[in-house]
């Protein structure tokens, strides 16, 4: 076990320097000289155009300038000054990123106890309660979140008047009620992703042997689901609740931008928009770490709960 | 005597489920033939010019020659929708493109040579997982300039990972097959054999995988026209229309966010059942 999650945590530092040296390469790749790209194609001070080039070494070797510019995120925290709200990128992401951390934890919660609640009850009950969830989550499934996002908005916040339409609120309460519609929305198709598998799962495991050797003993139905079924559905439950959850990260973009909220993604959105360049590599960095750390986590918590994994990924 | 009429009514649900199937089949075929006709021919159909704006008409509900009435610029609704099926319908299609393609190639590469040349392949397409697809589109757009192309390409490219890492897998099982064996004792050249051979066995499968993606790169695709990286207005697509109807659905008139939020939905569904159903019947065959 510990040299499977000592080589997963190698993997995840080789994705991280992979993933960097992308979103760092792709100022060189966009059309033009990196310098109009950083300046969206603002014409700038000579001042700022010297202070730019300074800053993302421009007259160095491409190599070295992703070192420096690497070395510059990962001692410092330092990730370039934003054309369009002239700031550090890094005071930007650190005036938004609890907005999308909010959010993106909400709509996991709902993932969680919605998605895997309503899937264990449709593997454990056939007929009608099963066959209803089974079509519900089917379109579900297909309902993109910024459509979910205006079929909410006009329901709950425009007709029934039950949830502000715009905005993250002011903290407390107000931050929950503002953040519900986008948190479903955003939850919405994966939790229902989440419902289709947990269900097939609990079913797998009712079918098995051991499962209705266990019922032929007279052990009471309760404890053969809780200790039989489910401790074995969670298996591929897990993994499918970490991959749904980590998918929300990128995803929070298009909620915020319809939801209006002031969050990492809108953010980033507004800056591919507006060629605001640091700032869209600043955010799309977070956002590939945040990914690719939790993708890892989500892989070392399957292991755990399923040792045969790590066992088998040895022997290959 | 209860035995064989309960076993008749199990044959008859067993029917019924079957007839059921069968329906379910046929609207989903129906429901992406329709939509890819009107992507071919949908712009010829539209009953007025999709562009042609009135402001005074603006949010006015259906009237005769208006089907589904005018959008937020007072334009005809109705020949928005069927106009928008082409830009929603070719973004996916190029991503799928882009993904199988690739996807398949480095699978059967990947499945033939073995050794090295597969660990390489399986290296690099899991480091390719570490880029969710929206955000790669996302900043594609931001270096390339917003459009179809530069994101229908990063989706294509985010989703060849996945396509790769199944046919892969399929790829190596029939790589062990004993006709494989049969085609290298005549001497037949690997290319030859993975072409005529290799693929083909593979196709069931290749087309399930490209149906799946497509259900995905839809709603993606869709996502990024939304957010205003992707198609831009005033051309009408789907996903660019949940975008501009958004002011309208705040006053009350939802309904061209509706009709093409409820568009994409539709097609989404036919092609996930479409794809999940072809994915068992490969799954069976196998």
């Amino acid at each position: 076990m510990r040299s499977f999650v000592a080589r997963r945590a190698g993997m995840l530092v080789v994705a991280l320097l992979v993933s960097s040296f992308v979103v760092f390469a792709s100022l060189d790749l966009a059309p033009g000289d990196p310098l109009s790209t950083l300046s969206g194609g603002r014409t700038l001070p000579p001042e700022a155009v010297a202070q730019l080039r300074a800053q993302y070494h421009l007259d160095d070797p491409f190599l070295e300038r992703y070192v420096h510019w690497l070395g510059n995120v990962v001692l410092h925290g330092d990730l370039g000054t934003s054309i369009a709200f002239r700031e550090s990128v890094t005071s930007v992401i650190g005036a938004r990123i609890g907005t999308t951390i909010d959010l993106v934890l909400y709509a996991a919660l709902l993932i969680v106890v919605f998605g895997i609640g309503l899937g264990v009850l449709a593997g454990l009950r056939r007929g009608p309660v099963d066959s209803s969830i089974v079509a519900i989550t089917t379109v579900f499934a297909a309902v993109p979140s910024f459509v979910a996002a205006i079929v909410l908005l006009s329901v709950f916040s425009v007709n029934l008047g039950w949830f502000p339409a715009l905005g993250g609120g002011d903290g407390g309460m107000d931050t929950i009620k503002h953040l519900t519609l986008p948190a479903i929305a955003l939850a919405l198709s994966a939790m229902a992703i989440v419902v289709r598998v947990t269900r097939v799962a609990v079913r797998t495991e009712l079918g098995r042997e051991h499962v209705e050797t266990a019922v032929s003993r007279g052990i009471p139905y309760l404890q053969v689901v809780r200790r039989h079924v489910l401790r074995n559905a969670a298996i591929p439950v897990t993994t499918v609740v970490g991959i749904t959850i980590t998918s929300l990260i990128a995803l929070s973009a298009v909620v915020e931008r319809a939801f209006s909220l002031d969050g990492l993604g809108a953010a980033l959105v507004q800056a591919a928009l507006s060629k605001d360049f640091a700032v869209v590599q600043g955010i799309a960095l977070v956002f590939v770490a945040a990914f690719v750390v939790a993708n890892a986590i989500v892989d070392v918590l399957y292991a755990f709960l399923d040792p045969r994994v790590a066992i088998g990924s040895r022997a290959a | 005597m209860s035995t064989p009429s309960f076993a008749l009514e199990q044959v008859r649900t067993r029917r019924r489920r079957v007839a059921g199937h069968q329906v379910v089949f046929w609207v989903c075929s129906a429901i992406v033939g329709l939509a890819v006709f009107l992507a071919i021919f949908g712009p010829l159909l539209a009953p007025q010019d999709p562009n042609a704006s009135n402001l005074a008409d603006a949010f006015v509900g259906p009237v005769s020659g208006h089907a589904l009435g005018f959008d937020s610029q007072g334009r005809d609704l109705l020949s928005r929708l069927l106009t928008g099926a082409r830009t929603s319908m070719a973004g996916p299609l190029l991503v799928v493109v882009v993904s199988v393609s690739a996807g398949a190639t480095l699978a059967v590469a990947a499945a033939w040579a073995g050794g090295w040349v597969d660990s390489i392949i399986s290296t690099v397409l899991d480091i390719m997982f570490s880029f969710p697809a929206i955000l790669l589109a996302v900043l594609a757009a931001a270096v390339f300039g917003a459009g179809l192309t530069a994101p229908t390409l990063a989706l294509g490219a985010a989703y060849t990972p996945y396509i790769a890492r199944v046919l892969r897998g399929a790829a190596l099982r029939e790589r062990a097959r004993e006709y494989v064996a049969a085609c290298e004792v005549q001497g037949l050249g690997a290319w030859t054999i993975c072409a005529r051979h290799l693929a083909p066995n593979l196709l069931p499968l290749i087309v399930a995988q490209a149906t799946l993606t497509f259900g995905y790169a839809m709603v993606d695709f869709a996502a990024i026209s939304y957010i205003g990286l992707g198609v831009q207005p005033p051309t009408a697509d789907w996903g660019v229309m949940v975008s501009t109807g958004q002011a309208g659905v705040l006053q009350g008139y939802p309904l061209e966010s509706l009709t093409a939020g409820g568009s994409i939905v539709l097609v989404v569904v036919a092609v996930n059942l479409l794809g999940e159903r072809l994915a068992a019947k490969d799954a069976e065959g196998r």
